[in-house]
């Protein structure tokens, strides 16, 4: 086995441990939030393995540097406890996750099943920030601009409730 | 698979800063601040009488935290308790990684970039690697079961990811000058030098000056380029940092000693290493960027090397040009830190919303405009040159 596989291996295994972790953590907020940013990270490392590394830095910079932070902010914040906060017993949300996962599964068997395509090496320039940033301002730029307008929508939107509240 | 020469580069940078930089300057902290309030300083820690102007504070400092207690409060999460100060120190050390000490040289086996990771996306993994930082300040002063703990990790999450904004943005002027994330490329294209009136004479003002003028060169040094993204990313580093003035996370006069009020021992030791040890990181980084990195002013490589061959030979001459930069970033980071060290102890802590109002409502927009004028006077050059 090379290197890269046993790397792969151990993030593969460290992402599912740490989900796991983030979803039976129910009493504890805030060693929940963690296990995501431990999956986050390995998340980052398994995109560096597979030669996408702008996805991988944004992956650890955005999601486990600032929306996860933002996330433990909240809950300190709150303070929340499971006594003000109980966990729900309702019963959709489990047999919606249960079908989602069992879709997951069955895809996942039908891929096994058939014969996976032969790999060949990345483009010179793959993944690096020269070439996604071409590609989001050419061939995509309609899509990133339309994400712009709705992340300002949200930024109004939230500064205009919070102003509310203040006045 | 990594080889001898990646661990050589990698112990190399490791030994500069946490064995000879580290120690050295928590004794200029002391030092400082003695000169600042018009004292004499650190100057008693003795071994058989021998003081060496103090400096052997640093060895009493780590003796005596290592003799302390290592508390952990009553009701405190004793993991995530004992594993914060491990999350702040290590992005610093990390970092190190991707930061160039010295050139691209060829001994005759092929080219060898003195930088233990050499990669394109060296900037952006600085930048994920120091928002990781941020768990070391928000775990620390939740896990305490303090409230002075967690007000100060609040306010230290805020204002990290808040300066991480500007950080990024402060930067991005300069990445379209050198058209490069790669450290070692940002720091080599500063390897040269530029003549600064050179632009009348694209405009068609060759004799309107005296000819002296047009050969005045400066080195083509990031800071040169961009002054305003120097005086932003410098700014927002130090504040990344929490040092004075931008220490509200542990302001003690309000939160006594803010998130890591609970530690105690090496524990606290382990926050106070990474405090210090963020600062030659700084300076290392800063330096590469702005300050020509491991460049020498005036004399490019090609310059020494072609000039020290005759006397020397090839090899010689490559190995002497090795020294020369190294010498020359060491000293260029010994600058930086001590600059920080000089805004640290001239300027009082900030208030809490003078320091979100001065990333959000003054960095912020200062950066965005950077990036504009920056990018419309790239265009302007290019235009002009063809």
């Amino acid at each position: 086995m090379s290197a890269g596989a046993v790397l792969f291996y151990v993030f593969a295994g460290m992402t599912i441990l740490a989900s796991l972790g983030m979803v039976l953590n129910v009493r504890n907020t805030v060693a929940s939030a963690m296990s995501l940013v431990v999956a986050m990270i390995s998340l980052g490392a398994i995109y560096v393995l597979l030669d996408a590394y702008l996805v991988a830095a944004i992956q650890i910079m955005v999601y486990a540097g600032a929306i996860v932070v933002l996330f433990l902010f909240v809950v300190m914040l709150l303070n929340l406890r499971t006594d003000v906060f109980p966990v729900t017993r309702s019963r959709l949300p489990k047999l919606l996750g249960i079908a989602a996962s069992g879709w997951g599964l069955f895809a996942f068997l039908k891929l096994l099943h058939g014969t996976l395509p032969a790999v060949s090496p990345a483009p010179e320039g793959f993944g690096g920030f020269r070439e996604l940033g071409k590609a989001l301002f050419t061939s995509y730029v309609l899509p990133f601009e339309a994400t712009s307008f709705l992340l300002l929508a949200a930024i109004v939107g939230a500064v205009i409730l919070a102003k509310r509240r203040i006045d | 698979m990594p080889d001898l020469g990646v661990i050589l580069k990698l112990l190399f940078m490791v030994v500069v800063v946490m064995a000879a930089l580290l120690p050295v300057i928590t004794w200029v902290e002391r030092k400082q601040s003695a000169v600042m309030q018009d004292r004499i300083g650190a100057n008693r820690a003795d071994i058989l009488g021998i003081r060496v102007l103090g400096l052997l504070h640093p060895l009493a400092d780590v003796l005596k935290l290592f003799g302390k207690e290592d508390v952990v409060p009553e009701g405190a999460n004793r993991f995530m308790h004992l594993l914060a100060p491990v999350i702040a120190l290590v992005p610093g050390i990390i970092t190190l990684a991707v930061v160039p000490f010295a050139g691209v040289y060829d001994f005759g086996s092929g080219p060898v970039s003195m930088v233990a990771a050499d990669v394109d996306w060296g900037m952006l993994y600085v930048f994920a690697v120091g928002s990781i930082a941020t768990y070391g300040t928000v775990i620390a002063g939740w896990s305490s079961n303090s409230n002075w703990g967690l007000l100060g990790s609040l306010r230290g999450s805020a204002q990290m990811i808040s300066y991480e904004v500007t950080m990024g943005l402060s930067l991005v002027g300069l990445f379209m000058c050198f058209n490069s994330l790669k450290l070692q490329e940002i720091a080599q294209a500063q390897d040269m030098t530029f003549r600064v009136f050179g632009f009348l004479e694209a405009f068609g003002f060759v004799h309107a000056l005296p000819r002296w003028l047009s050969f005045v060169k400066l080195p083509l040094w990031g800071i040169l380029l961009q002054p305003l993204g120097f005086i932003l990313f410098l700014t927002c580093i130090m504040a990344e940092n929490k040092r004075p003035p931008f220490d509200v996370p542990e302001g003690e006069s309000e939160i006594i000693a803010g998130y890591h009020m609970e530690y105690s021992g090496m524990r606290f030791g382990l926050f106070y290493t990474a405090e210090f040890l963020e600062i030659p990181v700084i300076g290392m980084i800063v330096a590469t960027l702005f300050l020509g990195g491991w460049t020498i002013p005036w004399l490019s490589t090609q310059k020494i090397i072609g000039g020290l061959t005759g006397e020397l030979g090839v090899g010689a001459a490559t190995g002497l040009c090795l020294i020369l930069h190294v010498l020359s970033f060491l000293l260029k980071v010994i600058v930086m830190i001590w600059l920080q060290m000089q805004i640290r102890w001239t300027l009082p802590r900030f208030r809490y919303d003078q320091v979100m109002d001065l990333c959000w409502k003054i960095m912020l927009p200062l950066s965005l405009a950077n990036v504009f004028v920056t990018g419309i006077a790239i265009l302007v050059v290019q235009r002009l040159l063809r």
